[in-house]
């Protein structure tokens, strides 16, 4: 009975706690379930500034509400997802957004791992072309009759030992 | 020379690397640069904390090098900011304004019955929409207009007695040499 009981307590807690976390983007409605996703995506790419790794979405910093609410006010009022997105950029900077945007400011971020994916693929064929170099190499006539005395002399050692 | 080459080359790489980490080690995540430096102040017009029956807007501002302190009263480190604004406000060199930031009303004014008023006005911002058009995301922050009302300068965090002496003062003084 007590153990039911327990198992009955941690439903509710556990089941109460989901719940509210979903709740929070469901509370705003809206008449279209394309606008609908539409928010959910766009708030989900925004930076809450006061937890910073967290979106807009899953924040539950009183900034983050505000922000939801702002957001949610522009798309009823017909705003494009670039309208809003230029709207907090403008008062926040390029921070809020998850994705860096392309400008040379950020070309390091964007181009800079095909840089030196470009430089390391250089240097293995470089490498490679270096190795096949050394192993076509052939050893002369002169050379072959000293390895091969050198080896008759070392197994001759051996087998005197 | 070569040979030298291919063991100063991956030095210099990590060189580099290590230079690029210190300097990120010394960075705060948390201080965003406001993209509205060098940008005009945001238009706004509150009722006044005092007086609910007059408006405090950027016009206030305008026309002299003017300072708009972001604070609430649920801020516990505008409480430690207060008296260094008031040290601030008491040297006379500044037009210290105050946006009260989601806020209650009667306890804000309470706080600065108690503690004393450094502010000739302040906005109050109860639903925070002043405060997100100056991009705001923390309390306390504070803004230094010059006189055309161009944001100058943005610090984020409590003010202290080191940072007004050696950022604030002197950057208003060098505003105020600006020609008129």
């Amino acid at each position: 009975m007590k153990k039911l009981l327990t198992l009955l307590l941690l439903c509710l807690l556990f089941g109460n706690t989901a719940l509210q976390a979903t709740t929070t983007l469901e509370s705003y409605r809206f008449s279209d379930k394309q606008d609908e996703q539409r928010f959910k995506s766009l708030v989900s790419q925004l930076r809450c500034l006061v937890c910073q790794n967290e979106s807009l979405a899953d924040s539950d910093a009183e900034l983050a509400h505000d922000l939801r609410q702002e957001v949610y006010e522009m798309m009823l009022a017909g705003k494009t997802n670039k309208q809003v997105t230029d709207f907090l950029v403008q008062r926040y900077g390029d921070f809020v957004l998850y994705n860096p945007p392309m400008k040379p400011s950020t070309w390091l971020i964007w181009f800079g791992p095909f840089v030196v994916l470009v430089i390391a693929v250089l240097l293995l064929f470089r490498s490679l072309r270096r190795q096949r170099a050394v192993t076509q190499q052939a050893i002369s006539d002169e050379e072959r009759k000293r390895l091969q005395q050198a080896l008759q002399q070392s197994t001759g050692k051996d087998a005197q030992s | 020379m070569t040979r030298y080459l291919r063991y100063l080359v991956p030095l210099l790489l990590f060189g580099l690397l290590a230079a690029l980490l210190l300097r990120g080690l010394s960075l705060d995540p948390k201080l965003v640069p406001s993209p509205l430096i060098g940008k005009p102040m945001p238009a706004f017009s509150l009722s006044r904390l005092e007086d609910p029956s007059r408006t405090l807007s950027d016009s206030d501002l305008r026309g002299k090098v003017s300072i708009l302190n972001v604070w609430a009263t649920w801020c516990v480190s505008c409480r430690a900011e207060h008296e260094v604004l008031l040290q601030l406000a008491r040297t006379g060199k500044v037009n210290l304004f105050g946006l009260d930031y989601k806020d209650e009303r009667s306890s804000a004014q309470r706080w600065l019955s108690r503690l004393g008023n450094p502010y000739s006005a302040n906005g109050f911002d109860e639903d925070g929409r002043v405060g997100i058009n100056w991009g705001v995301y923390g309390t306390p922050e504070t803004f230094i207009m010059d006189r055309k009302g161009i944001i100058r300068h943005k610090h984020i965090g409590p003010l202290t007695p080191e940072v007004v002496d050696k950022e604030i003062l002197p950057l208003i003084a060098s505003l105020e040499a600006e020609s008129k």
